[in-house]
C-alpha cells in the first residue's frame, strides 16, 4: 500500500512542478510549489522521517513560501490583467492536485492511524532522532545557529543601507 | 524500503533537474530562487532515501541542517531581490549585468 501511495505522490510532487516552473505569474507559481511540497512531505513521512516530515510543511510550505508571497506582493511583482479562457483553467489544476494529497493523507490516517504500521522497514523515532542531533552532531547545531544569526544580520544590513541614503536625501 | 533506491533517486534527479531548468531558462528573480528551492527539496528526499535505505538516522539529521540552510539562503536572497528592485526598478536578470559576466 506504501509503494502505491509513494507512486501517486511522487508523480503528483512532479506534475506540481512542472505547473510551477511554467508559470509566468509567480503567485501561481508560489501555490503549485506549495503542493509539491505537501507531497514531499508525505514522501518523507513514508520513508519513515516524520520529523522532517512535520518541519517540510511547517518550515517550507508555511514560512518561506510565505514569504515569498509577501515579497511578490510588496514589490508587485504580479502582473495586473487577468489572461483570457475559462476561469477552470486556472484553477482546475491546482485544486485537482490538492484534493488528490487529501485523498492520500486520509487514506493514509484511515489505513494507519498510529502512523508506524505504514513505514515498515525503518522508523526514525523522535527519541533516537534527538540524540543524533544534539549529542553526535552538536557542534554542526551550533554553527548551523551561528549561520542564521549571521543571515539575519545580513539580510537587516541589506534592507537598511537603502533606507539610510535614501533618508539623507542622496540615494536614487 | 518501501520502493527501490533507484527509483527514489529517478524521482529526485527529475526533480533537480526541473529546478535547475528553472534557474536556468527563467530570467525573473523570483522564479530563480523557487528554481534553487525545488533542487534543494530534491536532494532533502535523496538524503531521507539514504536514511532510509542504511537504517540511520544520519540523513535525515542532514535534511534538517539543509532547511536550516535554505533558511538563512531564502532570507538573504530575498532581502537582495527587495534591495535590486529598489536600486534599477526590475527584477529581471538581464538588467543586473554591470560586471558584463
Amino acid at each position: 500500500m506504501a509503494t502505491i501511495l509513494f507512486y501517486i505522490l511522487a508523480f503528483t510532487a512532479l506534475a506540481a512542478t512542472a505547473m510551477c516552473i511554467t508559470r509566468r505569474n509567480p503567485v501561481h507559481a508560489v501555490i503549485y510549489l506549495v503542493n509539491a511540497f505537501f507531497a514531499l512531505a508525505l514522501l518523507f513521512f513514508l520513508l519513515g522521517a516524520p520529523l522532517v516530515a512535520a518541519w517540510e510543511v511547517i518550515i517550507y510550505a508555511g514560512a518561506i513560501m510565505v514569504l515569498f508571497l509577501f515579497i511578490i506582493m510588496m514589490l508587485e511583482l504580479a502582473p495586473h490583467e487577468e489572461r483570457g479562457g475559462p476561469g477552470w483553467l486556472r484553477w482546475g489544476p491546482v485544486l485537482l492536485l490538492s484534493l488528490i494529497l487529501l485523498a492520500c493523507t486520509l487514506l493514509l490516517m484511515v489505513l494507519d492511524p498510529g502512523g508506524a504500521a505504514g513505514v515498515p522497514s525503518y522508523y526514525a523515532s523522535p527519541r533516537v532522532f534527538g540524540y543524533a542531533l544534539f549529542r553526535q552532531y552538536a557542534l554542526a547545531v551550533e554553527i548551523v545557529s551561528f549561520q542564521l544569526l549571521f543571515a539575519a544580520v545580513g539580510a537587516f544590513y541589506v534592507g537598511k543601507s537603502e533606507w539610510g541614503r535614501r533618508r539623507k536625501g542622496g540615494g536614487r | 524500503m518501501i520502493v527501490p533506491m533507484g527509483h527514489i533517486l529517478a524521482f529526485s534527479g527529475a526533480m533537480f533537474l526541473m529546478g535547475l531548468a528553472c534557474v536556468l531558462a527563467r530570467r525573473n528573480l523570483i522564479m530563480i530562487l523557487i528554481g534553487v528551492e525545488i533542487m534543494l527539496n530534491a536532494v532533502g528526499l535523496t538524503l531521507a532515501g539514504a536514511s532510509a535505505l542504511w537504517q540511520k538516522v544520519d540523513g535525515q539529521v542532514f535534511v534538517i541542517f539543509l532547511m536550516a540552510m535554505t533558511s538563512a539562503e531564502v532570507s538573504i536572497s530575498l532581502a537582495m531581490v527587495v534591495y535590486l528592485r529598489r536600486r534599477k526598478g526590475t527584477v529581471d536578470a538581464n538588467a543586473f549585468d554591470g560586471m558584463k559576466g
